[in-house]
């Protein structure tokens, strides 16, 4: 029942879905948006970068003289070849939570809120207070003060607000 | 701690967990910006809808040779028309001989008024109190004999005054009001303020509102200044619930009440210049805007001869490009570039222009090189968490300084994720309303892509049909998990999905849907036939006006099929259809129009 789609055809639905994406963002229809806005954009069509892949990517895009925006033109053909070479792949379920068991080294279940902060603030690609504040108030659990992350990761990776 | 190995994978894993977190922050993020959009959107095609039924009414007075029946409609539409002296105004909304009962515990005004009258009102509002009607009238008539006086642009000084400051749009937000008072300072000699129209609509306290703005406006005649926005109009109240919040609050008088602000708002000044060099004004400006000619306007007029530059003055939206074009998704006033900002400041020697008129996520914004500033007041406009409000503060150095804030605390402590919920939650069902009162177009764009009719299509072409269908410029691949929840290999049952929308079960469908699309403008003309407020309108008075407004929309009704219609929604059978049972058959009743119910509330100020 699926269409038989030439390559053109699929290309030509992800250049509508980045389009979509990227006008989003883009206020002013001026076609080109705040550069900081732009890891958001490559997220929400379901990438998973690393700051440095993100800095990277945005090296590639950004103008030779950098203006602080980054224009649709130089951004669509990069952003078209990562969905195209799936790069930036989203990370399974179970690949979290084993990497949250790694931090949670007494196998206890759940982390204390410190404990994450910790890990958050000082480990890896570090977040800033505002980031960890906004995290531990999405993943503490209330009542029992502290994060137990299998749920959190259910609750998170099939979002349904 | 542990060996190099175990530091290595708690890096990797840190480096993870980072990386799926700021991913699931950036969808949350998209799904904010994407809700705003949505708001917009359908906010701004009910204004288009809203200046289509003025051309329709325009349409009406210019070329309708009605026959016998329909001529008593019309001429009762827009009775409005009728020219009467002030003097006999004056007379008809004499408040003189309306008592205030000695059980009414509201604020009481004296005239002319004092700082202690403002401050008790004031605090009144804050403790939920309701003006008695006599104060109201009171209040309202002394307001209209200054504004009359005014001119049609005010000029003021920062000399005299110091510091200005400067709100935009309030829309019946109390609370937003509160918090820029508590802020800054309530209105004083020392302390000057602009306020920039769109006091009214869609907020819930609109008459509070106005009553405190009058009464700052009569205390203290050189130091506040409001400007006319698009929604100080009594057609635009009609459809957008000031008209409904005021005659909810005051059951007895309230026609009285409406029929005076709709002359106070005809005479409300167009703009205000600030030292000769900014300028400000409730839309914006169009290449045509000349302010020698509308200094010399008859701005009470509904049909002066400046009548197309003051609607441009009250609707107009800036855009990115140059030039200057009409602004249809509005659809009255112009969209203009920053070759015609630099034309109209450079024409009349100023050096900024700040308005209103557009929501703003955080409650101000530049455009055209930072010539124009746009100044929000509302804070949650849309919806809780949806944008911070703010206002300006112009020194002698004309420099603008912004203060934000947004209302309900509460907001502040919802994390992300909450507040990006609820909010998403209305919009996507303000959106599934938009996309049940087309479904008869959706189907036949459906059934243009399935040219084999298997009842299934491609989410690809369902977004474009969506969009060929809807035009609301909506990310719809990105809205597409929202709104389309069961798919199988990317494709679709569309039958299935257009089944699931619908939130009544229609009998004779496109009649309904039809008069659901339409329900607004249906509202606003019932609203305008039920002239004496009663709620009620005949059986004849809906035929004839549905029989209107189908022929403007091109469309064949039989008669039988009205009656039909018309009797099914008697739900009284009595004979009269009810205005307010009648709209809350299509669930309208919008939460921001739910006005409070005082368990026990006697009425003692009507």
């Amino acid at each position: 029942m699926a269409d038989k789609e030439s390559a053109e055809a699929v290309i030509s639905e992800i250049h509508r879905r980045i389009a979509e994406a990227f006008n989003v963002f883009d206020n002013e229809s001026s076609k080109s948006v705040d550069v900081r806005e732009v890891g958001t954009i490559i997220r929400s069509l379901g990438c998973f970068p690393s700051e440095a892949e993100l800095h990277e990517m945005i090296a590639e895009v950004e103008e030779e003289e950098p203006t602080g925006y980054i224009r649709f033109e130089k951004f669509l053909p990069a952003m078209t070849k990562v969905l195209m070479e799936r790069k930036f792949r989203p990370i399974p379920k179970d690949v979290l939570i084993q990497a949250f068991e790694v931090l949670d080294q007494e196998k206890k279940g759940y982390l204390e809120a410190e404990e994450l902060k910790k890990y958050m603030t000082q480990e890896g690609e570090p977040f800033s207070q505002d980031e960890v504040e906004e995290m531990l108030s999405a993943a503490l659990d209330n009542k029992e003060n502290v994060i137990f992350y299998k749920d959190l990761v259910s609750k998170m990776t099939f979002e349904d607000l | 701690m542990g060996c190099g190995a175990t530091k290595s994978n708690e890096l990797q894993a840190a480096l993870l967990i980072q990386r799926w977190y700021r991913q699931y922050v950036a969808r949350l993020e998209m799904r904010r910006r994407c809700t705003w959009h949505i708001f917009q959107s359908i906010e701004y095609a009910g204004e288009q809808d809203q200046i289509k039924l003025y051309n329709f009414f325009g349409y009406l007075m210019d070329h309708f040779t009605p026959a016998n029946s329909e001529r008593n409609l019309i001429s009762h539409i827009f009775r409005e028309n009728e020219i009467c002296r002030d003097i006999e105004w004056e007379r008809y909304f004499c408040y003189k001989n309306i008592e205030v009962p000695e059980l009414y515990s509201g604020p009481h005004l004296s005239f002319p008024l004092t700082v202690s009258n403002v401050a008790d009102l004031v605090e009144a509002f804050k403790n939920k109190q309701q003006l008695h009607t006599r104060y109201v009238l009171q209040l309202l008539l002394e307001s209209w004999k200054l504004l009359r006086m005014l001119p049609n642009i005010n000029q003021v000084s920062t000399c005299q005054t110091k510091e200005i400051t400067i709100c935009g749009d309030l829309h019946g937000h109390l609370e937003d009001l509160l918090l820029v008072f508590y802020k800054n300072g309530m209105p004083s000699v020392e302390k000057s303020y602009v306020f920039n129209g769109d006091f009214v609509d869609r907020g819930k306290d609109s008459i509070e509102i106005l009553l405190i703005l009058f009464a700052f406006m009569l205390l203290y005649p050189n130091n506040v200044h409001l400007n006319r926005g698009n929604h100080e109009d009594y057609i635009v109240n009609l459809r957008y619930g000031f008209t409904k919040e005021v005659l909810g609050k005051y059951r007895l008088h309230g026609k009285k009440i409406l029929k005076l602000l709709q002359k106070i708002f005809s005479w409300l000044p167009l703009a205000t210049v600030i030292d000769q060099k900014v300028l400000i004004l409730h839309g914006g400006i169009s290449d045509t805007t000349d302010l020698n000619i509308i200094a010399q306007a008859d701005r009470h007029k509904v049909k002066s001869t400046s009548f197309l530059l003051i609607v441009d003055m009250l609707w107009s939206d800036p855009m990115p490009q140059d030039g200057c074009i009409p602004n249809e998704v509005r659809g009255g006033g112009c969209y203009w570039g920053p070759d015609v900002t630099e034309k109209v400041l450079r024409r009349h020697n100023l050096q900024l222009l700040i308005r209103s008129h557009e929501c703003k996520q955080e409650g101000y914004e530049f455009c055209h090189n930072r010539k124009v500033l746009t100044i929000f007041s509302a804070s949650n406009y849309y919806e809780v968490g949806s944008n911070r409000g703010a206002y300006i503060r112009l020194g002698p150095d004309l420099v603008p300084h912004f203060i934000q804030y947004q209302a309900n605390r509460s907001t502040r402590e919802l994390t992300l994720r909450q507040s990006v919920g609820e909010t998403e939650r209305s919009a996507l069902r303000a959106l599934r309303e938009q996309l049940f009162a087309h479904k008869s177009d959706l189907l036949y764009a459906f059934q243009d892509y399935d040219t084999d009719n298997t009842g299934w299509i491609s989410l690809k072409h369902w977004a474009t049909a969506v969009e060929a269908v809807l035009r609301l410029g909506l990310p719809w691949r990105v809205l597409r998990s929202q709104l389309v929840t069961t798919t199988q290999d990317g494709m679709l049952d569309y039958q299935g999905w257009l089944r699931e929308l619908p939130i009544t079960e229609p009998k004779t469908e496109s009649l309904l849907e039809t008069m659901y699309k339409q329900r607004s403008n249906l509202e606003t003309i019932f609203r305008i036939i039920d002239s004496d407020h009663s709620g009620l309108i005949s059986f004849e008075e809906f035929r004839q006006t549905w029989k209107l407004l189908s022929s403007h929309l091109k469309m064949e009704i039989s008669d039988e099929a009205i009656l039909d219609m018309a009797v099914s929604i008697d739900f009284n059978k009595d004979g009269s259809i009810d205005i307010n049972e009648f709209m809350e058959a299509f669930r309208l009743v919008d939460r921001t129009m739910n006005l409070p119910s005082e368990p026990n509330h006697t009425k003692t100020d009507e």
